[in-house]
């Protein structure tokens, strides 16, 4: 096995491990603020995507401007999910979050197979498709796209909990949601925040990824538990933990399907989420925390 | 003197027993005998996820293990079904015990995302492991259970079977449920930390009705894989699980009887929407939110609500 080779499986996973930290924090934004699990993280990825489509060619829209109009619809549609599922529930004990969310996961996925069909799309590239050379490992600029974005939207995360007052009243609801309450933060508005922020990230994830991989209406499903998966070995943290758990699955499904097998290429991010599960519920850089098991 | 427990039982079997001379064969047949089988993966998901407050997102893939263990063993290896059966539950109920041990220390939302896992990489290995299991384009020639010279081949004498296994889970799970384990089970349900100090072994009790239900899941697959003779990945996926879920929330946690009403709904639901077929996603989705959202106790309990509004308050509704 060469060094050009292993290079290209390291520098296509790192992409694809990019997209998997964003919907990863996607899914601890929300846990941080509300302690739901959103099983249907996945499909706002899939709407970014298809949304994104349909921009371009029903509305015409140069490329542009048709990624905000999708990440806008995409976050309205996150909003709205919360409004109708989550604040209503009258019981939110754990199993019934569970079952709503994936409930409105499969929701969404079947409304969005009734207006986009079963076919497999594509949308262009940001920027064309001449590959990068880089030591003998070949990259597509879209790559790069993924990985710059990736970079700026945790910038702008960072930038957002740690100095702005909402930011600051989010992770207050992480510590302690009644604590949060008594000095004034209006914790169900926090709550709806944290479902903005995630749809919209998760939107964006499900964009840049697009013109490489193509989308569908059920790519939300396996991309979704991926992003889980990053945010289990991260620890469930909404910075930078979470980023190198999406990197490292990322790396490690990309050698495994080069050097082991394709086929079990999906197997690989669920051994590893068990396996942590198991091993190390509180994340691979956590202190010991006693509320996963 | 038999309870009113047991009496309601034997119409309940009763009434199984005379539907084939209802339905004097034909199509529908057919479909009841997905219902028998549906109401044992129901039941067996009941009883994990509403006895013991335990959810599983994997049993689609413990019902494709009995299936496929019994259809290789039987159509390659040329074991006699009966004797495929059993093994496949064994060996079903063994790994689900050992696995059960480290999945079943994980809560709620945590749970549900490892036996998601679990579910998928089972479903995964059905699809790779070509030449054990023929891969995604399936694995026919499975033969037909029979006993001596009767051969359950026809759809009336694969109805009269499965509903006998079926018959037999439900009144095992009724005892079950009203014995010294199922009180336990429902105490670690409503306070694990409570049901510990009270003597009851939490983590062992789980672990057990894990594997007991993964057992009775590998049944419902062994007797599928001989009805149907013929299994594919697709029968096994996550959707199936999903499925799952939806009966038994539709029928009610904790409800045995809502466990054959959820499966029965669900399995003919989709015989009545011939026309929509792709699109039953999307009454599964909107049904589970609809149902948590304004019905969490099920249309069964539902129903013995209803009827204790409207009669005077000596009756007691339901056997819920």
């Amino acid at each position: 096995m060469q060094f050009d080779q292993i290079l290209q499986y390291v520098l296509s996973g790192l992409s694809t491990g990019a997209i998997y930290a964003l919907i990863g924090i996607g899914f601890s934004i929300i846990y941080n603020a509300t302690g739901i699990i959103n099983f249907a993280q996945g499909e706002f990825v899939m709407l970014g995507g298809l949304l994104t489509l349909s921009f371009l060619d029903l509305f015409k829209l140069p490329l542009w401007a048709a990624i905000p109009c999708a990440v806008a619809v995409s976050t309205v549609a996150g909003l709205v999910f919360e409004r109708l599922a989550i604040r209503p529930l009258r019981q939110p004990t754990p199993i019934n979050l569970v079952i709503i969310t994936i409930g409105g996961s499969i929701l969404i996925r079947g409304l969005a197979m009734l207006v986009w069909g079963k076919d497999t799309h594509s949308i262009p590239s940001f920027s064309g498709d001449i590959p990068i050379i880089i030591g003998g490992a070949t990259i597509l600029p879209q790559h790069l796209w993924i990985l710059a974005i990736t970079l700026v939207i945790i910038i702008v995360n960072k930038f957002y909990f740690y100095y702005t007052i909402s930011g600051k009243a989010m992770r207050a609801c992480s510590y302690n949601r009644r604590a949060a309450s008594l000095v004034g933060i209006d914790v169900r508005r926090m709550v709806l925040f944290s479902f903005i922020i995630s749809s919209a990230m998760g939107a964006v994830a499900g964009i840049i990824v697009a013109p490489l991989t193509m989308t569908a209406y059920d790519v939300g499903v396996m991309l979704g538990l991926k992003g889980f998966c990053a945010a289990i070995i991260g620890g469930m943290s909404s910075g930078i933990s979470t980023v190198i758990g999406g990197l490292i699955l990322g790396v490690l499904e990309s050698l495994g399907a080069g050097l082991i097998s394709s086929g079990y290429k999906d197997a690989i991010a669920f051994i590893i989420l068990l396996l942590i599960l198991f091993i190390r519920p509180q994340g691979l850089f956590g202190k010991a925390d006693s509320e996963r098991v | 003197m038999l309870s009113r427990e047991r009496l309601g039982f034997l119409c309940f079997a009763l009434l199984i027993a005379l539907g084939p001379l209802v339905f004097k064969g034909g199509y529908l047949m057919n479909v009841l005998v997905y219902v028998g089988i549906n109401t044992m993966l129901a039941i067996a998901l009941n009883l994990l996820l509403g006895y013991a407050g335990q959810i599983s997102l994997g049993h689609a893939g413990f019902f494709g293990m009995g299936a496929y263990l019994s259809g290789i063993l039987t159509a390659t290896y040329g074991w006699n079904p009966w004797l495929a059966m059993p093994f496949a539950a064994a060996v079903v109920g063994c790994l689900a015990g050992l696995i059960g041990f480290p999945v079943l220390k994980l809560k709620g939302h945590y749970l549900a995302m490892a036996t998601l896992g679990l579910g998928i990489i089972i479903y995964i290995v059905f699809n790779e492991t070509v030449q054990l299991t023929g891969g995604p384009s399936g694995f026919s020639g499975i033969p037909n259970l029979s006993i001596a010279s009767l051969t359950f081949d026809s759809d009336v004498k694969s109805y009269y079977l499965v509903w006998s296994f079926a018959l037999a889970v439900m009144l095992f799970s009724l005892n079950l449920a009203s014995s010294r384990v199922g009180r336990a089970l429902r105490a670690v349900h409503d306070s694990e930390v409570a049901a510990r100090v009270m003597g009851v072994n939490a983590r062992l009790l789980k672990v057990q009705i894990f594997a007991l239900s993964a057992v009775i899941c590998s049944l419902a697959g062994s007797l599928y894989a001989h009805t149907v003779t013929f299994v594919s990945p697709a029968s096994f996926g996550f959707n199936f699980s999903i499925e799952l879920l939806t009966m038994v929330v539709i029928g009610g946690l904790g409800s045995i009887y809502g466990s054959f009403l959820g499966a029965a709904l669900l399995t003919l639901l989709p015989e009545f929407l011939r026309g929509a077929n792709d699109y039953d996603i999307i009454i599964y989705g909107s049904l589970l939110m609809v149902m948590v959202m304004f019905m969490p106790g099920g249309v069964v309990r539902c129903i013995a609500d209803l009827y204790r509004k409207l009669a005077k308050p000596k009756h007691e509704g339901g056997h819920a």
